[in-house]
């Protein structure tokens, strides 16, 4: 009796804070957020409630257009992750002893923990006409004008990748680990070849990992801000670069509120299709 | 005992984030307003300890009305970013110009934020600096870069830039001939100036290296040589010909773009006192020159040009001929609604290819 007193003071004490957290902090803004999305100011500048600024986002093809332009981007960002970091991760728990895992998964971390604004300037440094990797090339003559990197497509992709690639490894890893290396011999042994005991064998059982990374890479891209301000250039309009301009240039926060649900709704439904075309379950790809 | 422990904790926790008693000034403002050396000496004068927290005129302005201007005792918004915000959200409170020193400040300068920012019968502002938006040019590689239009020639296609906001659609305007604060009251011809103005940044748009988009990407783009020829604010453009001579500023031909920054307070301050304190010693003849001295804006203090650095003076010689000066646009205050407009515009622009 006594026991279980005990455990619900504690119990309390630990879950009060938190739902405070959630509720003041999460729940709370966004309901107001979610009310300010339904309502515009009519002539006499009374709230009323309307769908306008919703409908704002399907009658300008800017908007539409702008927020698919960086679906796109953020699909093909999630792939390139994939391909990139599969092999990594591949490595890092198949291939290498697990001593030196340890501290090569340490060297990845190290980019997360000088900040992304750090790092795009990095890559500012980097790739810029005057920069490192021009300066390179032009000293070893195999190339005489620089080559235009930054503020480019190229550039702004890189730097997504770079801050979102290891939310892709680590997942792969966890599961690959526990990926039984029995598998792979009695594969071998029935005289399966590389490509069919990576296509048979590895990737499906790796899926969930792939998926759960997928869609934290995803969700990461799309909602991202800085690497397509700095780093992306003229062409970069970013969807949220839009929210924040709704918010902060033409002070109409009910539209910037209902851009912030659209992104928040039409990003999860790409996440709900791709897991319906993969097969996967959410609950599966969570654990 | 455990219990106690996790009460001590927790008591512990919530209680943490109680400053001790002591008097604060928070201001929010532009980066370099409030240098440190000036900060510590007002302290030290005061008593009151000062918090900073960097900004925009565009963050200023969301930040107070999300607490519908709460949470700082001092903004420094710009003139023509005031009347217009005030009438449509109340944050700011009437200054009490009695409280102000105002004998220390230049007195046109005053008149013209006062009239500036009235509102109902009150004003909102008072005058702390000026400068000018205008052209920083690599003089080496584009020696004739004098105006405006040397942002869409397509002799420096490559290596322009310039940032992506409002000054640059009123810079093209002028930069076509035109006049855009004359149509201030004309929101119809307005809307077919900034047509005009769109039409020629998307035309040239494949001139431009890339949009800068903070003082330090401006800075960074033309010093690295990425860029020769952007659209900068005067101070900046000196700063970088100190570290680099070729590189300078330039007052267009068709005119500089003026602004002024100022103080004002926010409707629900707490230590108003401590922010007419402030205002009065940074705009002190000595302080205010300090400021000048370090970051180059121009001040509204009266007797400030006084113990100004001779190389801050020669700056401006360099790139202000006297016609130059007569010729500045200071901004008038922005109509309401207008933002919207060159919002959409900004954003056309962007996505073109």
């Amino acid at each position: 009796m006594q026991q279980k007193k005990r455990f619900n003071t504690t119990f309390w004490l630990l879950i009060v804070p938190v739902l405070l957290w959630l509720v003041v902090l999460i729940v709370l803004p966004h309901l107001d957020l979610l009310i300010s999305s339904f309502q515009v100011k009519n002539s006499a500048g009374e709230n009323v409630f309307s769908l306008n600024n919703y409908l704002a986002f399907f009658n300008n093809d800017i908007y539409w257009g702008t927020f698919l332009k960086t679906a796109g981007y953020a699909v093909f960002v999630t792939l390139l992750a994939f391909v990139i970091s599969f092999p990594v991760a591949f490595y890092l728990t198949k291939v290498i002893s697990k001593k030196y895992a340890g501290l090569l998964v340490l060297l990845l971390l190290i980019p997360l923990w000088v900040g992304e604004l750090v790092t795009v300037y990095g890559w500012m440094i980097l790739l810029g006409d005057h920069g490192v990797i021009n300066h390179f090339l032009l000293f070893l003559g195999m190339i005489d004008k620089p080559i235009n990197m930054l503020y480019t497509d190229l550039s702004m992709v890189i730097g997504l990748l770079y801050m979102s690639m290891l939310f892709m490894v680590v997942p792969i890893m966890t599961t690959l680990e526990s990926l039984d290396d029995a598998y792979i011999e009695a594969a071998s042994d029935l005289g399966a070849g590389k490509w069919t005991i990576f296509t048979k064998i590895i990737i499906p059982y790796s899926m969930p990992g792939i998926i759960s990374g997928a869609i934290i890479v995803f969700m990461l891209v799309i909602g991202d801000f800085l690497a397509p301000d700095i780093l992306g250039g003229k062409h970069s309009l970013w969807f949220t670069e839009q929210i924040y301009s709704k918010f902060l240039q033409t002070f109409n926060w009910g539209e910037g509120a209902a851009f912030g649900f659209l992104l928040l709704f039409l990003s999860s439904a790409i996440v709900w299709l791709a897991l319906k075309l993969s097969g996967q379950k959410l609950e599966k790809v969570g654990s | 005992m455990k219990r106690k422990i996790l009460l001590a904790v927790s008591v512990l926790l919530f209680t943490s984030g109680v400053p001790f008693a002591k008097e604060t000034l928070k201001i929010i403002t532009w980066k370099g307003y409030a240098p440190k050396a000036l900060v510590k000496k007002f302290e030290k004068e005061t008593g009151i300890r000062v918090k900073i927290t960097y900004s925009n005129n565009e963050e200023m302005i969301a930040k107070l009305r999300a607490t519908r201007g709460a949470g700082f005792d001092l903004a420094q918004p710009s003139q023509d970013r005031i009347s217009f915000v005030q009438k449509q959200f109340p944050v700011y409170q009437p200054i009490d110009y009695a409280k102000v020193n105002t004998d220390q400040l230049v007195p046109s300068m005053l008149d013209a934020v006062k009239k500036n920012t009235l509102v109902e019968g009150k004003s909102y502002a008072v005058p702390f600096c000026y400068g000018t938006t205008g052209l920083i040019v690599n003089k080496k590689e584009a020696p004739e870069a004098n105006d405006w239009s040397a942002l869409w020639n397509p002799k420096y296609k490559g290596k322009i830039s310039y940032r992506l906001k409002r000054p640059i659609l009123i810079a093209t305007a002028f930069g076509l001939g035109e006049d855009p604060f004359a149509l201030y009251d004309d929101i119809e011809a307005y809307k077919k100036l900034m047509a005009k103005v769109e039409k020629k940044l998307i035309e040239t748009k494949s001139y431009v290296k890339s949009y800068w988009t903070s003082g330090d990407t401006q800075v960074n783009i033309i010093k690295s040589g990425d860029a020769n020829v952007i659209s900068g604010w005067d101070g900046k453009g000196w700063e970088v010909h100190k570290v680099n001579p070729d590189i300078d500023y330039v007052a267009p031909k068709s005119g500089a773009l003026g602004w002024i920054d100022t103080f004002a307070i926010p409707a629900k301050a707490k230590n108003v006192e401590a922010a007419y304190q402030w205002i009065n010693f940074m705009l002190s003849a000595k302080n205010a020159a300090y400021f000048t001295n370090k970051e180059k804006y121009g001040t509204a203090s009266k007797g400030a040009p006084e113990f100004l650095d001779e190389e801050i003076k020669a700056d401006f010689k360099r790139s202000f001929t006297p016609e130059d000066i007569e010729n500045i646009k200071w901004q008038p205050p922005v109509p309401a609604g207008f933002e919207a407009i060159e919002s959409e515009v900004l954003d056309r622009i962007k996505a073109a290819r």
